[in-house]
């Protein structure tokens, strides 16, 4: 019996898959930090970051130094535990949430089951970093902006559970590579779930912008009234791993678009090889769609916000898996791939 | 292996729910809250439950929780006021806990362990299938009348808690949303030639 069939075996395997997943997501989320800045860049007729390294494509590191070795300063007023929880908790659930991603088939530190909704859980307790960090910087502006974030993720989680509802009754699994895998045939890129499932790829972009508080959906850290929000009173580090979080979070969003409707790490075209690239290219092609939006759209009213949720997309998506439902009993379509 | 991580949910479950109750602050009884949720969703995948440990995780922690910490933050809560108070409450929540003990006990003692393992034991778990669709076989046949009922039992109080707090202010001014889209450049802006120096 070799060292790797062994308890311990096992573990060191299973950590070091981690690890190496934490250093991919973590080396990407840098550089996608710096691609984001050069879309922005370009949308406002300026350069973006282009000083440190060959077309200032090291910024993120640069950025990374600078926030660590500022100093942290700590509300006296602030619960002190609380205060310092709330970055650690957005940080690590950001993080965690990839062990269940399937970047190829078999490419997945964890094939569980129910995948899906572990990446529902975990997103939907992504609001206690934001809620903890408000409340504990004791102070009138991040209290409001971890108010309205924990009113907002919670209405729009709604709408995203709808959503996925309608995708498993599709694919028949909870499992994100079943999930993938059903939609494989011969016809590439025309057997993804976009096409049946049409009106929700929209439904899911928008409620992905809410749920990681993106533009125009940022409204708990909107600078012209809440200066910014939950980050008010945080600085160097824990503001960083604030920052990584929400990051890891849209990215993670990018890859749960990819997963549901668009055929994960499926090729589009029938002939080409399936593989990590085109998991990786989907990814960046939405996030490069988030980027975009951030830059172009204005943000949303508050009261608008919050009956877009539960008034446009609740009852949508709602009534949409009620359609799916009824397509994929009868068998409608190709609606049930199972 | 399995032991020794149900030892260490068993702990943390009875630590953070003791942590509750003795926090002082409202909002760490919430937080403590959440981890007792976390030890018990650590028993349910113990078991083999993943389905109900990560749904407990979704309603209770993604949901309920923070909707408690929502309310227990806008609270402002006068602790001083608070402690004054626990005098006179004493009896009262000394007998509710007496009569929760007392029906766990009436619950539990007459159950024969020996007997129900057995009984689980000659009806093991479907291994060939997943969690979630025993789950679902069980619930939309056999317990199908109660599932639903147990859906509109909680569809009625959601209306219930909407006809509670709605409350019609006429002096409230409220925007009107499809109004507000539906407005066009030709009825809300007016463009006028001024002359200089007469104004309009």
């Amino acid at each position: 019996m070799s060292f790797f069939e062994t308890n311990i075996g096992i573990l060191a395997i299973v950590i070091g898959q981690c690890f190496l997943v934490m250093l991919c997501v973590l080396a990407s989320l840098a550089f996608i930090m710096y691609g984001e800045r050069k879309v922005w860049g370009l949308l406002q007729l300026r350069r973006g970051p282009n000083v440190v390294g060959p077309f200032g494509i090291l910024q993120s590191f640069a950025d990374l130094l600078k926030h660590v070795f500022k100093e942290i300063i700590v509300p006296t007023e602030s619960d002190k535990v609380v205060f310092f929880l709330a970055p650690l908790i957005s940080f690590v659930l950001a993080l965690i949430a990839w062990v269940v991603v399937p970047f190829d088939d078999g490419w997945v530190v964890s094939n569980i089951n129910i995948g899906i909704l572990y990446l529902f859980a975990v997103s939907s307790l992504e609001v206690y970093g934001v809620i903890m960090g408000g409340w504990a910087s004791n102070s009138k502006y991040p209290f409001l902006g971890s108010l309205r974030s924990a009113s907002q993720m919670i209405s729009y989680e709604v709408s995203i559970g709808f959503i996925i509802i309608g995708v498993i009754i599709s694919a028949g699994s909870l499992n994100l590579s079943e999930i993938v895998l059903a939609q494989k045939s011969d016809y590439g890129l025309l057997s993804w779930f976009w096409l049946p499932h049409l009106p929700m790829v929209f439904f899911f972009l928008v409620s992905a912008l809410a749920e990681t508080n993106r533009p125009p959906f940022d409204l708990p850290e909107a600078e012209a009234e809440l200066v910014a929000g939950y980050q008010v009173e945080y600085t160097s580090t824990p503001y960083l791993l604030f920052m990584i979080g929400e990051l890891s979070a849209v990215l993670l969003m990018t890859a749960l678009i990819t997963i549901l409707f668009f055929g994960g790490w499926l090729s589009p075209v029938p002939s080409l090889p399936d593989g990590f690239f085109w998991m990786f290219s989907k990814m960046l092609l939405f996030f490069f769609v988030f980027s975009l939006i951030k830059g172009l759209v204005p943000r949303y009213r508050y009261d608008q916000l919050m009956r877009l949720g539960w008034k446009v997309m609740l009852p949508v998506s709602l009534g949409w898996v009620v359609f799916v439902s009824f397509m994929a009993h009868f068998k409608l379509l190709n609606y049930a791939r199972w | 292996m399995a032991l020794y991580f149900f030892y260490f949910f068993a702990s943390t479950a009875i630590l953070s729910s003791f942590f509750v109750i003795f926090a002082n602050n409202p909002v760490h009884s919430v937080l403590w809250l959440i981890v007792t949720f976390f030890s018990v969703a650590g028993f349910f995948i113990l078991v083999g439950a993943e389905f109900l440990a990560l749904l407990l995780m979704i309603v209770y922690v993604g949901a309920l929780a923070v909707l408690f910490l929502f309310v227990v933050m806008m609270l402002n809560i006068n602790f001083a006021g608070l402690r004054s108070g626990v005098a006179q409450y004493l009896p009262f929540g000394i007998l509710i806990g007496l009569v929760i003990f007392i029906e766990l006990i009436l619950a539990f003692v007459p159950w024969d362990f020996k007997e129900q393992s057995f009984n689980n034991l000659s009806s093991p778990i479907n291994l060939s299938e997943t969690n979630t669709v025993a789950l679902g076989k069980v619930v939309y046949t056999d317990y199908f009348l109660l599932f639903q009922c147990a859906g509109i039992i909680l569809l009625i109080a959601m209306i219930g808690s909407i006809v509670l707090t709605l409350r019609s202010r006429p002096d409230v001014k409220r925007q009107n949303i499809t109004e507000q889209i539906f407005r066009d450049p030709n009825s809300s802006i007016e463009v006028k030639d001024i002359n200089p120096g007469e104004g309009i």
